[in-house]
């Protein structure tokens, strides 16, 4: 028996911040769910299960905190799972509730991601103590700028390749009401000049901490048939893990990345993804992860992304726009970045997404990725269901 | 729905302290032994999902460490709950019923020897009103223990027999950490005694999960998940009634538990008085084999104890010692979020 299509037909975010403080952490994710409920003209009874993430159970000092949560999304009497795979969770975490749909469990889900990371201090969180990681590794920044620094030593790009990507993914966040970081005064010298944190990540090239909740209304074709706006219906998705380190690990262009794009493009028919793909929702929390990606996903060959985000074909109004939201850069609830990333690609092709609409989005791509660039997920949306 | 079973199952030897091991160390051989068991290599398994926590690592992305020992290269589709292991199973169980996965791997494990996981657990509960007070997990349970008596459910003597009961079981049981005649004790947390309590202790635990006809390749009896559902209530203990598990009884209304009788029930229960509120909210009477292997007051590596009970139970199916078997999983205060799967052996009902 074949899969049962899966429909996104309820989106809600809340205006991500530094810090809600005017919001307790069942708050936070009340908020998002009840618009994503309004979005979808549902209410608290029509959802059969809810299926939530977030990143490390230290960032707000509360240990599987969906068990203090179920009151607050209305889980009292239902199913309710708590998935976690690191900076993909978001990602992964929708997945598993599409999968619910697709495998005829339940009809209608609640799914929902999120981080307060105002309760804690997210870089020191994600520092890990001897002897489980080297001293002075601080940070996940410390721990990608190699990286970052590999790419631009093997593909030669010129040094500004960052601050492009930062400067577009911060006037994107303007049109955005939902996007942390609004800087209406920046430039691209005031990037370009910005301190350097991690060489070659500066300041302006790297993500915000911030307090963020995102959830989604999935269902299936019964349900998406009563939906007040055109649904997104997802057309593949998939996961793929790698381990940290191994002899041979990529960690430019990780093969699990490789692996989960071409799972999805197999599912979703997609054979060339630059030209038949409208908009893409990546996760780049340091600028130059917009390039490296760009060759990962099968955009561009390898070497060749930087050339891509230089001659603009990723702006708002490029060839191949990516992070029209403003994307991580602009807004890292860590959790729910990865579900922010899927949600936003369903508004594009929703035709919902205002001001930062990509004109006649009809499919679009959602990116996650996690741990030591090991952890991924992904999904490919469109305006018509799937064929079959 | 497609026919998904359990077709192996693996655990640790349960023990107080495992200083010498890391989260990976403990889990690789109980890896090994699941996927020796059925021949599968770990790139021909369709589906990897994992269990733990990271709050008994003292760790952020504890789990990361753990993929090294599934040897998850080439990279695998691969998922991971902050939950126990049962619902690691469930997610897979899921997987396998979109169609996109044959075959899964399951595990969990939990080291609850590096901190106190009496004070650990207490930063599972509402960090506004009732984490700040430090509410331990005996205590509350005790809580539950004393509305249980004071509800005429059961009385002190009850509770030290079902200890007993238990820990004779787990005689026979070699992975088991707490056997034999162990004394009731004093009074940890009136009116909960020592025995009334779980060892605290360290483990892992690893099934593989099989469709249609490649479980009955893999597997001479495999153990059918003829039904499988979870449900949450309520978190704060004010607004619950404590002396019942309305989740769990509609869990197992929806995993068709009442259907037919079980012969057989592995019930996570970490303390005795949980085990009179299971029993009564599903309904199992004497004729019903519970805890066979000894339960959780036996060995309760925390995040993978209930994986162990649905692997026991099937365990149980695989040797021909059950026909249908109830497992039990759960989390939270006061068994707040409760697991329930039916296994059937196959000759149980054709």
């Amino acid at each position: 028996m074949s899969k049962e299509p899966v429909a996104v037909v309820g989106i809600g975010q809340t205006k991500h911040v530094a810090a809600r403080h005017d919001v307790s952490i069942a708050g936070l994710v009340r908020e998002a769910a009840v618009r994503a409920l309004e979005d979808a003209g549902l209410s608290w009874a029509d959802i059969d299960a809810v299926v939530i993430g977030k990143a490390p159970d230290f960032f707000e000092g509360v240990m599987m905190p969906e068990l203090y949560l179920a009151d607050a999304l209305g889980a009292v009497g239902k199913p309710m799972l708590r998935v976690h795979t690191a900076g993909s969770v978001g990602g992964s975490t929708a997945l598993v509730a599409a999968n619910l749909v697709a495998a005829r469990v339940h009809r209608t889900v609640l799914t929902l991601a999120f981080e307060k990371q105002s309760e804690s201090n997210a870089m020191w969180g994600l520092s890990l103590p001897v002897p489980f990681q080297q001293p002075l590794l601080a940070g996940a920044g410390g721990f990608f700028a190699p990286h970052v620094r590999a790419y631009m030593r093997r593909t030669g790009a010129p040094d500004t390749v960052g601050s492009l990507v930062a400067y577009k993914d911060r006037r994107n966040a303007l049109k955005n009401p939902y996007a942390h970081i609004h800087d209406h005064d920046l430039t691209l010298e005031k990037v370009q000049s910005s301190p350097m944190l991690w060489d070659p990540v500066r300041y302006s090239e790297t993500c915000p901490s911030s307090d963020g909740a995102c959830a989604m209304i999935l269902t299936d074709r019964a349900g998406a048939a009563r939906s007040p706006h055109p649904p997104a219906w997802v057309h593949g998705g998939a996961m793929r893990s790698e381990p940290t380190l191994f002899a041979g690990k990529d960690f430019v262009s990780p093969q699990a990345g490789k692996d989960c794009a071409a799972d999805v493009y197999r599912q979703a028919r997609i054979t060339d993804p630059r030209r038949e793909i409208d908009a893409v929702e990546m996760y780049v929390p340091f600028s130059w992860y917009e390039p490296m990606w760009l060759e990962n996903l099968g955009f561009a060959d390898e070497g060749e992304g930087w050339k891509l985000t230089e001659a603009g074909v990723t702006e708002l109004d490029g060839d191949l726009p990516v992070n029209p939201s403003g994307g991580v850069l602009s807004t890292n609830p860590i959790g729910a970045s990865g579900m922010i990333r899927f949600a936003e690609a369903a508004l594009q092709v929703r035709g919902r997404a205002g001001e930062h609409q990509v004109d006649g989005a009809a499919r679009a791509l959602g990116h996650a990725y996690g741990g030591g660039s090991q952890f991924f997920a992904m999904w490919l949306v469109g305006t018509q269901p799937p064929p079959g | 729905m497609r026919d998904v079973a359990i077709v192996a199952f693996g655990q640790s030897a349960h023990r107080r302290r495992t200083d010498e091991l890391s989260e990976v160390d403990l889990l690789m051989p109980v890896l090994h032994e699941v996927l020796g068991a059925t021949g599968l290599k770990a790139n021909e398994i369709g589906f990897t999902c994992s269990g733990s926590a990271d709050y008994l690592a003292g760790r952020a992305f504890s789990f990361t460490m753990a993929l090294d020992g599934v040897g998850a290269h080439p990279p695998i589709s691969e998922s991971h709950v902050e939950m126990d292991g049962a619902w690691a199973l469930y997610e897979a169980w899921v997987k396998i019923q979109t169609g996109e996965a044959d075959t899964a791997l399951v595990y969990s494990y939990g080291k609850s020897s590096p901190g106190r996981v009496r004070d650990v657990l207490t930063r599972q509960l509402d960090p506004y009103y009732l984490a700040p007070l430090w509410p331990d997990s005996v205590a509350l349970a005790a809580l539950q223990a004393q509305a249980l008596i004071d509800a005429g459910d059961t009385d002190e003597g009850a509770l030290a027999e079902i200890g007993a009961r238990n820990r004779t079981a787990a005689v026979d049981n070699p992975y088991a950490q707490l056997t034999g005649d162990v004394p009731a004790g004093d009074h940890l947390v009136h009116p909960l005694r020592t025995g009334d309590c779980p060892p605290i202790g360290d483990g892992a635990a690893a099934v593989v999960l099989a469709a249609g006809d490649t479980a009955r390749a893999l597997c001479e009896r495999p153990a059918w998940i003829r039904g499988i559902d979870h449900r949450i209530e309520a978190h704060s203990l004010g607004v619950r009634d404590l002396t019942d598990s309305p989740s769990a009884r509609l869990a197992a209304e929806h995993a068709g538990a009442f259907e037919r009788p079980v012969d057989t029930a592995e019930l996570h229960a970490p303390f005795t008085s949980q085990e009179v509120v299971l029993r009564k909210a599903l309904g199992l009477g004497d004729e019903v084999r519970v805890n066979p292997s000894g339960g959780a007051l036996a060995a309760n590596p925390i995040m993978a104890a209930g994986l162990i009970r649905l692997g026991e139970a099937a365990a149980r199916i695989h040797r021909g010692e059950s026909d249908r078997a109830l497992a039990h999983a759960t989390s939270g205060p006061c068994l707040q979020q409760n697991l329930v799967a039916v296994l059937e052996g196959e000759s149980a009902h054709e």
